[in-house]
């Protein structure tokens, strides 16, 4: 069997795991490593230029391909600043796999230089982590790391990893294992046969059905069978801010985004059903509204890989624990079944009423039906989204930040197809989109990447368009400025008599075109709504260069409906400025 | 309700700060704790007892068995079993009449005097969480110096076994 040393062992490895990028930044702890990377691994390591930006980059690379991340980090600083993109993985389920150096075995404890404990700092927000205490234990730790890291509810595995553990002239026998078995930890593989012959029963019996679906269907590759169960029963379907694209948003069973900010048809339709098949939702606050006010005549069938999951806030009636996968196509083949005995199966008069029922709220309020965003003489942030929209052809990859036009993104881009749409829904973290924008136009090189974002959102991690100039990653960054950070406005303006406590960079912002221009992009201000189709035109024209386009948009705008709170249930919504449910 | 929990945990370096940590970071209390190898080297039993309702329980035990490193867990209060609180307690003890006194109050609650000092008396006594209670009450005109509590061990009764 061949000898390697710890740092060999980790580059061997992360080739033999089949990874395709190391997103990273070197540091003292990391040395051997990084010199073992150097001198012989296929793997291609990324360089940022912040390591909170190393774990956002792992993570858009992640959630754009359904493989796991891996970062790489120094101990102390550079383990502590991939702390934010660790939680922001861990909140939206993202596999991911971060080694982390550490002062060497001797000086822990001591309060060495660049000492932290890293696995005491991360535990509450990874899957599992790791302390590597012999160099012979790294090939099975490893393996074992991407395999939690991606099985079950996926999330970020750390493996922190002492200096003395990678020394070069310390060599052993390396073997990568084909195969894990860890005694402690086998997520379930089918969901229990007696709760989906109930949920077929119940689904096939409803007369007022909504299938809410979340980003488990996404991270569970299920979105074609979510399709085909809802088609096959004529449902209606309302995803998720972390589900869009599990089912296409430009068809016709499509209610749009549910929750805070989600559709008014959506909401209207989730208050009002009798049957909720949720399927890899977990029923956030985001989405329920007031939990005791959450649809009072509904049953609910809650289909999640992960058991914590279900009933931890709103109880559900037929829990079904198992990968969303098979349980979709148990349930479809259990409708089959079903329907083969009493073929009279769903109530097919009751749904049409459900749908014309529903088709009237579309009209009344419905984001793309009968409602309309305000009038102005300036460029609405809605547009912008529109627009981006038409030139992509709904076929871009869209990271986004956080904040208002994140929402605006979400609502106006019809996704058709999972995984396309990128954003921190759990965590909320500001600063995710660039470099998460980075990750996702790194795995697919030859799709359009655009990163929709706020002046706000991407000063926090403007210094990867650097990163983005020496990898050359041109994606295309739709700030959408208003001069505000906008979802703080907003709350101020409906909350807090419109006091903008700090939410106003008066005449501090940089002018971004020169700026991106000092990176070596190319950056365009856009000001009137007469040339924002055709500039967007140009810059994704551009197919090699990064472009910065600063849309100046009309600041006063709020993003609706918003679901009224404290105390609303889902059919409480602000619909405008003063219109109300 | 209160109830106790008994884990099969890894014997791994972190392992309990895993479980600590769940209860600290999810708002969860924890009563009493008590953790010590078993015959298994790669293994350790912990017996917790905590209170909550049936939905916090469930969510609980969701939780717990949802860190890799714990192996098994079970809800002893679901059946019969038992429990065992281990008190060391030294009192004051000055003068034959106190003497007196407090040694046979540890007799009548089956405690063993296990240090005899001038001035003090340590005392060992073990039972549910409700006798050693009981048995603190009992003290209350004797001066106590210090307490000292295993936190709940358990075990169910009968067939019902907790292992690999």
């Amino acid at each position: 069997m061949e000898l390697l040393s710890g740092g060999e062992m980790i580059a061997r490895a992360l080739e033999d795991e089949g990874v395709e990028y190391i997103f990273g930044y070197p540091g003292g702890a990391v040395l051997h490593i990084y010199d073992a990377l150097f001198k012989n691994c296929q793997v291609p390591h990324v360089l940022v230029r912040h390591e909170q930006a190393a774990t956002h980059a792992a993570d858009g690379y992640a959630r754009a391909t359904g493989k796991p991340g891996v970062v790489l980090v120094t101990s102390g600083p550079g383990a502590t600043n991939a702390v934010t993109g660790i939680a922001t993985a861990y909140m939206d389920s993202i596999p991911m796999v971060v080694f982390s150096g550490q002062v060497a075995s001797h000086l822990i404890g001591e309060d060495a230089f660049q000492e932290t404990d890293m696995v005491g700092i991360s535990r509450p927000i990874v899957k599992h982590s790791f302390m590597v205490r012999r160099t012979e234990d790294l090939p099975a730790t490893i393996k074992k790391a991407f395999h939690i890291a991606t099985t079950g509810r996926p999330g970020p595995v750390v493996i922190d990893i002492p200096k003395d553990i990678t020394r070069p002239d310390a060599k052993f026998e390396y073997e990568y294992p084909d195969s894990v078995k860890i005694r402690s930890y086998s997520p379930a593989q089918r969901g229990h046969t007696g709760q989906i012959r109930k949920a077929v029963k119940l689904l096939l019996s409803a007369k007022r059905p909504v299938i809410y679906s979340g980003g488990g269907v996404i991270q569970g590759e299920a979105s074609e069978l979510l399709t085909a169960l809802a088609r096959k029963l004529n449902f209606p379907v309302t995803n998720t801010l972390m589900g869009l694209g599990a089912y296409p948003g430009s068809d016709r069973q499509f209610l749009g985004m549910l929750g805070m900010h989600g559709f008014y048809e959506a909401n209207m339709a989730m208050h009002h059903s009798d049957v909720i098949l949720a399927v890899g939702a977990r029923f956030d606050d985001r989405v329920t509204n007031t939990v005791s006010k959450f649809c009072p005549g509904a049953k609910i069938i809650h289909i999640d890989i992960d058991p914590t999951s279900i009933s931890k806030t709103v109880a559900a009636d037929i829990p079904i624990v198992g990968p969303v996968q098979s349980v979709l196509q148990d349930l479809i083949d259990g409708i089959d079944l079903l329907r083969e005995k009493e073929p009279s199966l769903p109530d097919s008069g009751a749904l049409a009423r459900w749908w014309k029922q529903i088709d009237e709220w579309r009209e009344k309020h419905g984001l793309w039906h009968g409602r309309r965003y305000g009038e102005s003489d300036r460029i609405m942030p809605q547009q912008v989204i529109e627009s981006l929209y038409r030139v992509t052809r709904g076929d871009a990859y869209v990271t986004s930040d956080v904040g208002q036009h994140q929402m605006f993104a979400a609502q106006y881009y019809k996704f058709d197809q999972p995984r396309r749409w990128i954003n921190s829904g759990g965590l909320g973290t500001m600063g995710f989109g660039l470099p998460a924008a980075i990750g996702a136009k790194l795995a697919f090189p030859d799709k359009h990447v655009a990163c929709v974002t706020g002046e706000g959102s991407i000063q926090m991690n403007i210094q990867e368009l650097s990163t983005c100039t020496q990898y050359n990653t041109p994606v295309k960054i739709i700030n959408l400025r208003n001069n505000y950070l906008g979802m703080v406005k907003q709350w101020q303006d409906m909350q807090y008599e419109g006091r903008y406590a700090m939410s106003t960079y008066e005449d501090s912002l940089p002018d971004f075109v020169k700026l991106v221009e000092a990176y070596g992009h190319v950056g365009m201000q856009i000001t009137r709504l007469d040339e924002l189709d055709a500039r967007m035109e140009e810059a994704f024209a551009m197919e090699d260069r990064l472009v910065f386009l600063d849309i100046f948009i009309d600041p006063m705008e709020h993003v609706y409906p918003m679901h009224i709170a404290p105390n609303g249930a889902m059919k409480d919504m602000w619909l405008s400025k003063n219109e109300r449910t | 309700m209160r109830r106790i929990i008994s884990i099969l945990l890894e014997n791994e370096p972190g392992a309990l700060s895993r479980v600590v940590g769940l209860f600290a970071q999810r708002g969860y209390n924890i009563e009493t704790l008590n953790v010590a190898p078993t015959e298994d080297a790669t293994l350790s039993r912990l017996t917790l007892t905590t209170i909550g309702d049936d939905r916090v329980m469930e969510q609980i035990t969701k939780q717990l068995n949802k860190l890799v490193d714990v192996v098994k867990l079970v809800d002893l209060t679901e059946g019969a079993h038992i429990e065992r609180d281990l008190m060391l307690i030294k009192v004051r003890a000055v003068g034959g009449s106190q003497r007196d006194e407090i040694k046979r109050s540890t007799d009548i609650f089956r405690g063993q005097i296990v240090d005899v000092g001038p001035n003090t008396y340590t005392i060992q006594l073990v039972g549910t969480g409700e006798k050693l209670d009981a048995f603190v009450a009992a003290m209350a005109d004797a001066e106590i110096l210090e307490v000292v509590r295993s936190g709940v061990a358990g075990i169910s009764r009968g067939e019902k076994i907790l292992r690999l």
